[in-house]
Parts: C-alpha cells; structure tokens; sequence
C-alpha cells in the first residue's frame, strides 16, 4: 500500500541543499569533523618508486609556525592559523566568511619502507611538499642471475 | 571529478576549476578581499574586472618529481576560479592587489563620490 507524504519536501529547499552539497564535494552527510573528505588543510599524496611526497595545501602562514613531525612512520602537520583583517573598527563589516581560522592537525600513516632521516620539507606559494625517501633497501633492484 | 580536467591546458570558462574559499571585508573606504589559492605562482595568477564583473584565476603548479603517481588526491583540478559582481559605488580603477604565499589580498575602494559623509543637521 502507498502512502501519500506528509510532508513533501519544498523542491527549492532541496535543490538548494544539493548545491551546498556538490560544493563542498559532493558529501551529502558530512563528517562529525566538519570536512566532507580529511578537513584542513587539504592533502594530496603520491609517490614514486624513491619517495612518498606530500602536498598540504596550507596558504597564509609562517612556515616556522608548521609544526611537522614524523614519529613512528606517522607524519603529523599541526599549526595555528590567525586571521585578522587591519582596520578592524566598529564600521567593519564582514560579508563573506570562508577561510580557516584556529588549530588544524593531519595525519598520514606512511608506508613501511620510508627512510625517517631522509625527510624534506619545503613551503612555496602557500603548499607545504614534505619529501620522504624510501629506505634504500626497499627499492626495487634488478637482481643478477649468475 | 572526472580526470579529464587533469588534461587539458586551455584554460576557459567551461573548464571544472575549485572554488577558492574567500573573506569579503567592508569599510567606510572600501572593500578588501582575500582568496586563498595556495599551490599558485605568481605569474600564474590572473584577476580581471570586466564592466561590473571581477574573476580572480590560477593555475596550481606543484613541483612533483619524475614518474609521481598520485594515491590520495584532494585537491583534485589543478585551477581556481571564482567571479563576484562589483557594485557601482567602488572604483574599478583603483584596485590594488597582493599575492603572498597563496593568499590574494584586495583593496578594493569605494569612488570618492560613495564614501559615507557625516550630514550635517543645522536647526535654526
């Protein structure tokens, strides 16, 4: 048997809510952490056969107030970011709001054959590209039969 | 997103780009806008006012070695793009900008005529 809704859905509210959706990626349900995918800042991970590369993509900071530490094949990116506006008086007002403020902490588990003492960190245009080799021992070699 | 986005060089207007997140601050002499894009150079940057219209675009350039194959990947078109409407009262001409470390700032001021004046009020 059908039963009729109720409470049928304003199509606007709906379509509304799809958009807000499919900009913050597509998530309908987010994550009780706030982002839909990892929260901030955002990452890309890679690797070649030599080294595992990591992008955070982390704009507007000191790059001696990124905290990155590597304990037991886990890399962990934490800071603070502060955001002040100058001029900041009774007339100001704020229209649009989007940018992170407050602490932020990620962590990436690593794979097992990285070299922790062969680490490179790098910030340039607001991307923080830490570097980390494979330990020589696990790259591919090409074995001689004799 | 597809990966197709990945591939192409062209940049237009159809093309899949992200949306920088912004902050749009109002004062009595203007409005200052800051967009993030961080993984863009400066010369890859690209801010244009068209009659009322501001774009503000960039391509993200990484350095990534050799041979890189991505396993995990958010930040997953290598664009930003993003358009606001101006309104009449703030002077196109005027605009200044900066651009550090992926954070865009905009100085955008309001025409001399806009700017708020105190009326005052003579009771004779």
């Amino acid at each position: 048997m059908l039963y009729r809704n109720l409470y049928p859905r304003d199509l606007f509210a709906e379509l509304d809510r799809l958009q807000r959706a499919l900009q913050q990626g597509g998530d309908v349900s987010p994550n009780i952490r706030g982002g839909s995918r990892g929260g901030y800042p955002a990452m890309n991970v890679g690797g070649t056969p030599n080294s595992v590369e990591i992008y955070a993509f982390l704009p507007g900071i000191d790059p001696a107030a990124i905290e990155v530490q590597l304990e037991k094949g886990v890399l962990t990116i934490a800071g603070e970011r502060r955001i002040e506006y100058p001029r900041n008086d009774e007339k100001t007002t704020v229209h649009i709001d989007e940018r992170f403020a407050g602490r932020f902490r990620r962590v990436v588990t690593l794979p097992d054959d990285i070299d922790p003492n062969a680490v490179h960190a790098r910030y340039r245009d607001g991307v923080l590209h830490v570097s980390i080799a494979r330990a020589a021992a696990a790259q591919p070699r090409r074995i001689v039969i004799q | 997103m597809s990966d197709n986005a990945n591939k192409t060089d062209k940049p237009s207007a159809a093309e899949a780009a992200l949306l920088p997140p912004v902050d749009v601050v109002e004062d009595g002499g203007g409005i200052t806008l800051y967009a993030e894009l961080p993984g863009v150079p400066k010369d890859q940057l690209v801010l244009q006012v068209e009659a009322d219209t501001l774009t503000i675009a960039g391509e993200i350039r990484l350095a990534m070695p050799e041979g890189m194959e991505s396993s995990h990947v958010e930040v997953n078109v290598p664009r930003y793009r993003r358009v606001f409407t101006l309104s009449k009262e703030l002077d196109t001409q005027q605009i200044a900008a900066e651009f550090d470390k992926g954070v865009l700032r905009l100085r955008i001021p309001k025409a001399a005529h806009a700017q708020p004046r105190k009326i005052e009020i003579r009771v004779d």
